[in-house]
């Protein structure tokens, strides 16, 4: 029969008790015994990058952790980022968070949470990325949706207003190109 | 009610004429945004369906076939019932009542009756405490099969009867055969000047959403059987549950939660749906069904795989006479969307170019593998990448740049098609136009040096289809309105968000028809208790169809909402404007009052505050058998050019960059719409390059995983630019077109037409591996190093 495991996790700045079969992963922890369901589950083997969490600052993938091996560790969640900026003083959404939304980044928002904490590891280590070196570090998180040019502006984004400039021209900030001006539209 | 009912003559958006109303006459509408939905999905606030839990909750699994083709002889649960902690055990004869999308060919069962048709095909079910004991007891319940002959080659199934895939089908294993020939093809192929006849492949890919499939039942205690499901379609899955389920569908309340991408993938009624639903009766308790990323490998409904002949003559000013095309469909093991599929794959080609004459020939066969279905631009991507290489041949024969070819056969706008569809506003000349000049194909195309090389492609898709998947009357999309006396706008839609952004459309329209910041607006959608009908979010349907529909509502809506202003003010009704969050009187702008006002007198003089509004197409479509399937109210129009290298020492294909210009009409929120192009030429891409769907030689897939299956990282992406291109629709909300599928189209052809560019090899064979690059490489090598006489 199955075993249980007792430990202690420290998630999101609080320390929690857990009591799970011993062979649950950090990812089963989180969303079934938690309840923190923003860390999602895609493909379950480490392929696909929606369970992305921190784990002491670094991207960790939940599904492939067993929980009791990161014990002690400090681990950070989608769900934490909102609450520690709050408590930092600052408003709104996290800055990274409040870039995507902004962008267009989210669309279905199913990979987004560990895309987001993808970026702020990266950010963290690289204040200004590069496009490159966004490319690099977003690596192993698949998003099926955006073909990745709106993640890649909205961390420019979250840059430029870190800075206070202007973030760069987009393609959708152009103006359409009106049929009305073309005057041989018929055939 | 129709568009033109709704717009009428004298629509506040017309085209070009004088005194349309430009962007910038909109307050809401045409603005980059943010989305109704985006910060609860960055913060993980948003609940898929995955995130729901229930008190006393089972989980259920599928034992899945593990042959390609086989008669189920015996099964025997005994054992997996009594193991500790199982619930309930289910078999294909709970639920023998068959389905299917479509309803004239319902073909699948829940679970396996008599026979499985694919390895993966669902056996049986078990609900239990917990996912582990539910794997456990799948190991023990013996099944006893006896093998029978497998179809693996679609060519096959075309020549044999026996044995047949589905025993009660007419005419062996062919699914759906169309011929269908508009103006004499032979004829005008006499006369041509020029023409090529080839063979094109498409392979099959799947949609591979990141989200996989999952469902959750609960049955209440007075017989309410209610299911959240990852679905594109809830409408849909409602029917299809009361029939298997045999339950009044009054009775049935079906809710889709946030989806995690869909892509057509979740379009289907889905046997977990209907196994979490029995289960949930049977035993009483919440059930769950999560599928691994194996089992959504297995559900498929990807794209099918076809073999392609056409055969297309031009005149030798490039003008095209005629086009003639014959294609064999690889469906799978059960029909799904495939008569449609049918359909499309000949009847979606005849735009943006004008076809005089036009004749296919489409077949499609059941074959041992996971059935296909629709994937993002169902039916008419694959008939797409092969006419696009085949019209830049014919423009390599005329000497002609195959810019050019496309701008002479171009169409036109409100026009006709050569088999009876009506084209309403046509942008594609200016969609060529952006493409050519961003990237500056006059000065470079030919001059990048041996190994680059720009390619171009056009396309069309519908928006929406006029005929229901089921014959009815009915509007194809409702939308219900309620106003809170704090000024918060509820709109109830049936229209299914899967992330391309349909609830935030519904807010924007709102807000912009009643003058109200988009926070005033919030959108409860897809939940059949709650919602009126919407047929859900297929055949790039919802903008145009839920959009209208929204319109409609809040313009009720609006209108009483000025008649009660309008009596307090003892003005006409003409002279009160809603807007920015207020009433005001336009010929005495110092006289306002807030729009929270404006409601709570519309209250006390009407009743209690909402409205109603829906859409129906018009009539459209040829006056033939099929000739209603792909007419659509309006079509989008797309040019890529891409940009890309080959290396002939690896035969690797690298894409730079794409430019992508679309005509969506009118973009509701350029953001959005830009999101839509850039993820449409991501997905064309990755089925060229990437991404293979088949099986081996025994029918086992050749690689379920999403490592083995390659989705593009955004290391392997090339940099997209997206240029919008708006034609103003008469008939689209403030006339808009769909975004979300026709511009992935010409992303396959226009690469295969860079590789030509580049390195002077055609590829019609789908994908676009290193060895197939190697092997045209030397091919063209060995025919060049041929002396002239000897050949």
């Amino acid at each position: 029969m199955r075993r249980m495991a007792e430990y202690r996790l420290e998630v999101n700045g609080d320390s929690l008790d857990v009591s799970a079969p011993d062979h649950w992963t950090l990812l089963e922890v989180l969303r079934y015994r938690l309840a923190l369901t923003g860390s999602k589950q895609g493909c379950d083997k480490g392929d696909c990058g929606a369970c992305t969490v921190l784990v002491d600052g670094k991207p960790w993938l939940a599904c492939l952790t067993l929980a009791r091996s990161v014990v002690g560790r400090r681990i950070t969640t989608i769900e934490g980022l909102l609450p520690a900026h709050r408590a930092n003083g600052g408003s709104g959404a996290d800055p990274v968070q409040a870039a995507f939304d902004r962008c267009g980044a989210l669309q279905c928002g199913f990979c987004q949470p560990g895309m987001i904490l993808s970026a702020k590891a990266l950010l963290a280590k690289t204040p200004q990325p590069t496009r490159d070196e966004m490319r690099e570090a977003l690596s192993g998180n698949l998003c099926r949706c955006t073909g990745y040019t709106q993640i890649f502006e909205a961390i420019e984004s979250a840059v430029a207003s870190e800075l206070g400039l202007k973030p760069a021209a987009r393609a959708w900030g152009a103006p359409p190109v009106s049929c009305a001006a073309r005057k041989d539209g018929g055939a | 009610m129709s568009a033109r009912d709704l717009h009428g003559p004298g629509a506040p958006w017309g085209g070009a004429e004088p005194g349309a109303r430009s962007n910038s006459d909109f307050k809401v509408v045409g603005q980059p945004r943010p989305k109704v939905d985006g910060i609860a999905k960055a913060t993980g606030a948003a609940v898929y369906t995955d995130d729901l839990t229930f008190p006393g909750m089972l989980h259920a699994k599928t034992l899945r076939s593990p042959h390609a083709h086989a008669r189920i002889v015996r099964i025997d649960t005994s054992k997996a019932r009594a193991l500790k902690g199982v619930h309930a055990v289910l078999t294909g004869d709970s639920m023998p009542i068959k389905y299917g999308v479509i309803p004239w060919t319902p073909d699948e069962n829940a679970l396996a009756v008599d026979k499985v048709r694919f390895i993966g095909d669902p056996v049986a079910a078990v609900a239990a405490i917990d996912e582990d004991t539910a794997n456990a007891a799948l190991k023990l319940i013996e099944v006893e099969y006896e093998l029978l002959h497998t179809y693996l080659d679609p060519f096959e199934s075309l020549q044999r009867k026996e044995p047949q895939i589905h025993e009660d089908k007419k005419g062996g294993n062919i699914s759906k055969s169309v011929q269908l020939e508009f103006g004499k093809v032979e004829e005008a192929l006499a006369g041509a000047e020029v023409v090529v006849e080839d063979d094109y492949f498409f392979h099959g890919s799947t949609h591979a959403p990141i989200e996989p499939h999952c469902a959750v039942a609960t049955y209440s205690a007075d017989g309410v059987l209610t299911l959240w499901s990852a679905t594109q379609i809830t409408h849909y899955v409602h029917r299809a549950l009361a029939r298997v389920l045999e339950l009044p569908a009054h009775r049935i309340r079906v809710i889709q939660p946030c989806l995690g991408g869909a892509f057509g993938g979740k379009s289907d009624p889905f046997s977990l749906e209907f196994c979490v639903s029995k289960l949930a009766m049977v035993t009483g308790r919440p059930v769950k069904m999560l599928w691994t990323r194996e089992e959504v490998f297995y559900a498929h409904r990807g794209r099918h795989p076809m073999h392609l002949h056409y055969r297309s003559g031009v005149t030798k000013d490039g003008k095209l006479v005629g086009v003639d095309a014959k294609i064999l469909i690889d469906g799978g093991s059960y029909s799904s969307f495939g008569l449609v599929t049918t359909y499309y794959s000949g009847q979606l080609l005849t735009g943006p170019y004008h076809f005089p004459t036009y004749r296919f020939d489409s077949t499609r066969v059941f074959t041992n593998k996971p059935p296909c279905g629709p994937k993002r631009g169902h039916g008419s991507v694959q008939p797409r990448f092969a006419f696009e290489v085949q019209l830049d041949q014919l423009a390599e024969k005329l000497a002609l740049d195959p810019i050019e070819i496309r701008r002479r056969n171009f169409q036109g706008d409100f026009t006709r098609t050569v088999n009876g569809q009506r084209v309403t506003s046509n942008g594609f000349l200016q969609c060529l136009d952006e493409v050519e000049s961003a990237s500056r194909w006059k000065e470079r195309r030919g001059k990048l040096g041996f190994g680059r090389g720009l390619g171009v492609a056009g396309s069309m898709y519908i928006s929406g289809t006029n005929y229901p998947v089921y014959p009815n009357d009915m509007p194809q999309a409702g939308v219900q309105l309620k106003v809170d006396r704090s000024g918060l706008v509820t709109v109830f839609t049936g229209g299914n968000d899967i992330g391309q952004g349909s609830n935030s459309m519904c807010a924007y329209i709102v807000a912009e028809e009643l003058g109200i910041p988009v926070e005033r607006v919030r959108v409860v959608a897809a939940d059949t208790d709650l919602c009126p009908v919407d047929l859900g979010a297929y055949s790039s349907r919802v903008t145009f169809m839920v959009g209208n529909a929204t319109i409609d509502a809040a313009r009720k809506l609006r209108e009483k909402l000025v008649a009660a202003v309008a009596e307090k003010w003892e003005c006409a009704p003409a002279r009160v404007r809603l807007i920015e969050g207020l009433a005001i009187d336009l010929e005495d702008t110092a006289r306002s009052m807030t729009s929270v006002e404006a409601f709570q007198l519309a209250e006390t003089k009407f009743d209690t505050l909402g409205s109603t509004g829906s859409y129906n197409t018009p009539k459209l479509g040829g006056d033939y058998r099929g000739g209603t399937i792909g007419a659509s109210p309006a079509y989008s129009f797309t040019a890529h050019v891409v940009d890309a290298s080959v290396d002939v020492e690896t035969g690797r294909i690298t894409v730079h960059d794409v430019w992508v210009a679309h005509d969506c009409g009118r973009a509701l929120n350029p953001m959005i719409v830009a999101g839509q192009m850039e993820g449409s030429a991501y997905m064309g891409l990755a089925e060229a390059l990437f991404e293979e769907h088949d099986v081996n030689r025994f029918g086992l897939h050749r690689g379920p995983s999403l490592l083995d299956y390659r989705l593009p990282t955004s290391l392997d992406t090339p940099d997209f630019h997206a240029r919008i291109v708006e034609s103003i629709d008469p008939e689209g909300p403030y006339g808009a077109k769909e975004a979300g599928e026709g511009p992935l189209h010409p992303s396959l052809p226009a690469l295969s037409n860079a590789v030509y560019d580049a390195v002077g090899i055609r590829l019609k064979h789908l994908p676009f591996t290193p060895a197939k690059v190697l092997a045209a490489l030397r091919e063209k090598r060995a025919a060049a190093s041929v002396p002239q006489g000897v050949r």
